[in-house]
């Protein structure tokens, strides 16, 4: 038996009919199309399919979509407007090879917009910290935790930090 | 993974989901964070005809201070206990355990009465409780009533809330002056479950000697451990490097850990002395701040 919800994502008002098990990540990637959300781990370990909803980042393979209800999600999709500037993460990721393949840096993402909404200046252990559950394979984090430095002194208003690769 | 179909409903007040659980019997389940239900459903480990969720029930959410309590709400998310100013000044253990439970994602899902409601002795919760000597409220058809936690724990995923019934509450007694608490746990990376966790709160008074002390046990028992002779060794005594020791001895001893991939049995033992032991003294080290 299937419900009716309502959801808002990146602005946009759904009114869906769901399954009650439709879990809120095929929800995002295969009813309404929106693939920058991505399945690891699917256990809840690895953060590639990290949300906003009501402004709180969650792990969208471990709620159930009808658990959206009335609630507004946010995505990857929806950070930075279609041709227009990038989100100070973003643009912090790219500056300073916060990624190589890419894989969890939607979550990695959306996790630090919620980080950096509570304190725009965190320090590399509370960086640390507030990505713990958020997996990267390739980079080691290091450049993860710069890129997020970075994007704080972009939001500050501050000027950004040297993007030159450290040899260590 | 997909959990096999169930039927979901969300009430609105209290009284609707009890009376939803009562018509649907042991085939349903309440859905809080769902942090420990859904991936269970998942791996089809569990899997409930219906499902309520208790989200949209309002009250259940705040944590507040009142009649010597601070009583916090069923649905109150590990991140508001991590962030609560108020429970910062009164417990300071909290600020300990939940730091270490899961990660800051999991935290803004899960719940304290879930975690407690779950009946898992690899929870952390648990221990913390014993040490803090809460009170859990759980609420049926007939009204409230109030388990103390050391009746609250029956076994494996087993606890006190019976068909029909909800966590609603866990009251914790706001402690006199000269009260710390700690907690912390071996874990082999960040969110995992314990290896050993020890949580201590304790009471020194004016002549410094112990007037009360908690000491709860994560994940080396078949259910959550109240240390009661390490308490024992440690009451109506000034704290000293033997009564110390004695208290991580039996806490070794007393535990009854199974050697897994996170340790052996004898060494799972040995660190809840040692935890029992730093924890204490992290504990009167915060007692006199």
């Amino acid at each position: 038996m299937t419900k009716t919800i309502n959801v808002t994502v990146n602005g946009t008002m759904h009114t869906l009919d769901v399954e009650p098990r439709l879990l809120l990540v095929h929800m995002i990637r295969e009813v309404l199309n929106l693939t920058g959300t991505h399945i690891g781990c699917d256990t809840s370990s690895c953060g590639a399919c990290t949300i906003l909803m009501d402004g709180k980042s969650i792990k969208s393979c471990t709620v159930l979509a009808v658990q959206a209800d009335g609630k507004s999600v946010a995505t990857i999709e929806g950070l930075a407007p279609e041709g227009g500037p990038l989100h100070p993460l973003q643009e912090g990721f790219k500056e300073n090879h916060g990624l190589h393949c890419g894989f969890c840096t939607p979550g990695m993402i959306m996790r630090c917009v919620e980080m950096l909404q509570h304190n725009n200046n965190p320090t590399e252990e509370e960086i640390r910290w507030g990505i713990s559950g958020n997996l990267c394979r390739c980079t080691g984090y290091n450049n993860i935790v710069k890129a997020v430095i970075w994007a704080g002194a972009k939001m500050r208003g501050e000027e950004t930090p040297s993007t030159e690769p450290e040899f260590v | 993974m997909i959990a096999q179909s169930f039927q979901y409903e969300s009430p609105g007040t209290l009284a609707e989901a009890i009376a939803l659980l009562n018509q649907y019997g042991d085939e349903a389940k309440v859905l809080s964070g769902g942090h420990s239900l859904i991936p269970m459903m998942k791996l089809r480990f569990a899997t409930p005809g219906y499902l309520i969720d208790i989200n949209k029930i309002p009250g259940l959410s705040d944590i507040r201070e009142e009649g010597g309590y601070i009583r916090i709400g069923a649905l109150v998310r590990e991140s508001q206990l991590e962030h609560s100013d108020l429970l910062a000044k009164k417990f300071p253990i909290f600020r300990d355990v939940t730091k270490l439970i899961a990660d800051p994602q999991v935290r803004n899902m899960g719940t304290l009465g879930g975690n407690l409601a779950h009946g898992d002795a690899a929870n952390d919760h648990p221990a913390v409780m014993l040490a803090l000597g809460a009170k859990v409220v759980i609420t049926g058809a007939d009204g409230a009533r109030e388990v103390p936690i050391d009746e609250f724990f029956f076994g494996f995923y087993a606890t006190a809330v019976q068909q029909g019934e909800i966590l609603t509450e866990i009251r914790l007694p706001v402690p006199p002056h000269g009260t710390g608490s700690a907690y912390h746990k071996l874990e082999r990376k960040v969110g995992d479950y314990a290896t050993s966790g020890v949580a201590v709160q304790l009471t020194i008074g004016q002549d410094g000697k112990v007037t009360a002390v908690g000491i709860g046990l994560t994940n080396v028992n078949p259910v959550p451990l109240r240390a009661s002779r390490s308490e024992e060794a440690l009451i109506g005594k000034p704290l000293t490097e033997e009564s110390i020791a004695l208290a991580a001895t039996y806490a070794s001893e007393d535990c009854s850990p199974s050697s897994d991939l996170r340790g052996s049995e004898e060494y799972k033992r040995h660190v809840t002395g040692v935890l029992v032991k730093r924890m204490i003294l992290k504990a009167a080290e915060r007692a006199t701040l």
